[in-house]
């Protein structure tokens, strides 16, 4: 590490010229924060300090633009047309989400089926660990107090707040995943949706069905 | 290395509240649960938080607890339940739990 | 005994179900965090992450937004390994803000003339 350290100096004027930045707070929108500003600093230290580089930091924040809710829902469809497929994904995840041609990255992800018999649903009491590489960044209200605190003591009462009643002879389990694993619920496929193709039934399945806060709704 | 605890285990979380960073959830301490699913061996998270190695790595386990267990007073259906990610250094056999909640609860509160 | 971020089964008010699209700043904290944990660099674990926000004590879950929280925990982490430090970092803030109060200033000149 120390090499990182001793080669920034001289970069740290690099800015002071008058050339455009690739980012600007968006000025209009009234006063930039004390973090704003923390960030681009950061973030010209590590460049200058060749850490990182822009190049990466603009890739990466494609990655992230590129991951949404689009690439569960197909593993979610094929899972509904295909019960071999279906077998592999709750056996392995990535490996199945492979076969889609889709990176659900590293981190193990788990996926848990409803069933007549069980509702899932997926929370982080702890801090905000979600299924990011198949459904996206994670919603404000699931890194928000209420729903942390709240979903693992009162699951129905949660539950009904998003309109989604789960009848009582059905056992709803809540998922809490701390830090090493990831959850994805797998929904059931809604009655009357035979004569529907994949990417009909993939257009179902929103984000909320996989975090177990919502139902498909049927065709 | 075969795990600690097989899967349909009894196994008790450990009652203990230190400082840092921890990641087991303060709702499921001194509660008692069943072993569902065992992950795989891990890095250990309340080691790496603090730049170390993590090793040895810790198996990862997931438990199942009735929510009626959790919550005395739980509104809902007997069978609902929470299932948490939990590390072995954090589980003991259910069986020896009231020795060690007790010990724990002396030392710790 | 119970750590404030640590809140599965308290009391809290109803799920507020909004959300709101992710502005460029807070993509760059995530893309950061993504590249110092990375394979390549393992600069900062997410763990330390996660530690480095718990510290920022119970006030910060209500007082800052989540990248907020992010970002300030990547930093600490970043002056405690010695990669930044403050001395440079306290520069380079203000060198940021003096250049966007500057870039408003001129974006706010060229609008006046715009409605002259």
């Amino acid at each position: 590490m120390s090499d990182m350290q001793d080669n920034g100096h001289h970069h740290d004027h690099d800015h002071a010229h008058g050339h455009r930045h690739p980012f600007q707070p968006d000025l209009e929108d009234g006063d930039y924060s004390y973090y704003q500003v923390m960030t681009e600093a950061v973030i010209e230290l590590l460049v200058g300090k060749k850490v990182i580089t822009a190049e990466e930091l603009r890739s990466t924040i494609e990655v992230i633009d590129s991951k949404s809710p689009v690439f569960g829902a197909r593993l979610i469809a094929r899972a509904w047309v295909d019960p071999a497929f279906k077998a592999r994904m709750l056996e392995d995840v990535i490996s199945a989400a492979g076969e889609l041609g889709i990176d659900a990255g590293a981190i193990p992800i788990r996926a848990v089926e409803n069933t007549t018999a069980v509702h899932n649903v997926i929370v982080c009491t702890l801090c905000s660990c979600y299924p990011r590489s198949l459904i996206g960044l994670p919603p404000d209200w699931y890194k928000a107090r209420a729903y942390r605190s709240r979903v693992v003591r009162e699951p129905r009462a949660v539950l009904k707040e998003f309109g989604t009643q789960i009848p009582v002879d059905v056992e709803v389990r809540v998922h809490d995943s701390t830090a090493d694993l990831r959850y994805m619920v797998l929904p059931a496929r809604p009655s009357g949706t035979g004569d529907l193709d994949e990417e009909a039934l993939a257009d179902l399945v929103t984000r909320d069905c996989m975090i177990g806060t919502a139902l498909p709704k049927s065709a | 290395m075969s795990p600690r605890f097989p899967i349909g285990a009894r196994v008790s979380v450990t009652r203990a509240f230190p400082p840092g960073h921890v990641r087991t959830p303060f709702f499921v301490r001194g509660k008692t649960g069943i072993v569902t699913d065992i992950v795989g061996d891990f890095p250990n998270p309340e080691e790496l938080a603090y730049g170390r190695d993590g090793l040895p790595a810790r198996t990862l386990f997931r438990v199942t607890f009735l929510q009626c267990d959790l919550w005395p007073d739980y509104e809902g259906s007997a069978e609902d339940t929470t299932v948490v990610d939990i590390y072995e250094h954090w589980l003991q056999d259910a069986e020896t739990l009231s020795q060690t909640a007790e010990t724990g609860a002396r030392e710790h509160v | 005994m119970r750590r404030h971020h640590d809140m599965g089964g308290l009391d809290a008010g109803p799920v507020v179900q909004n959300e709101h699209d992710f502005a460029p700043w807070e993509k760059r904290v995530d893309a950061v965090l993504r590249l110092l944990s990375g394979p390549e660099r393992r600069l900062i674990t997410v763990d330390e992450l996660r530690r480095g926000i718990e510290d920022l004590g119970p006030g910060a879950y209500d007082e800052m937004s989540y990248y907020e929280r992010w970002i300030a925990s990547i930093t600490n982490n970043l002056i405690e390994k010695g990669v930044l430090n403050i001395d440079e970092l306290g520069l380079k803030m203000a060198d940021v803000e003096a250049r966007w109060d500057a870039d408003r200033a001129a974006k706010n000149e060229t609008q006046n003339e715009g409605v002259k």
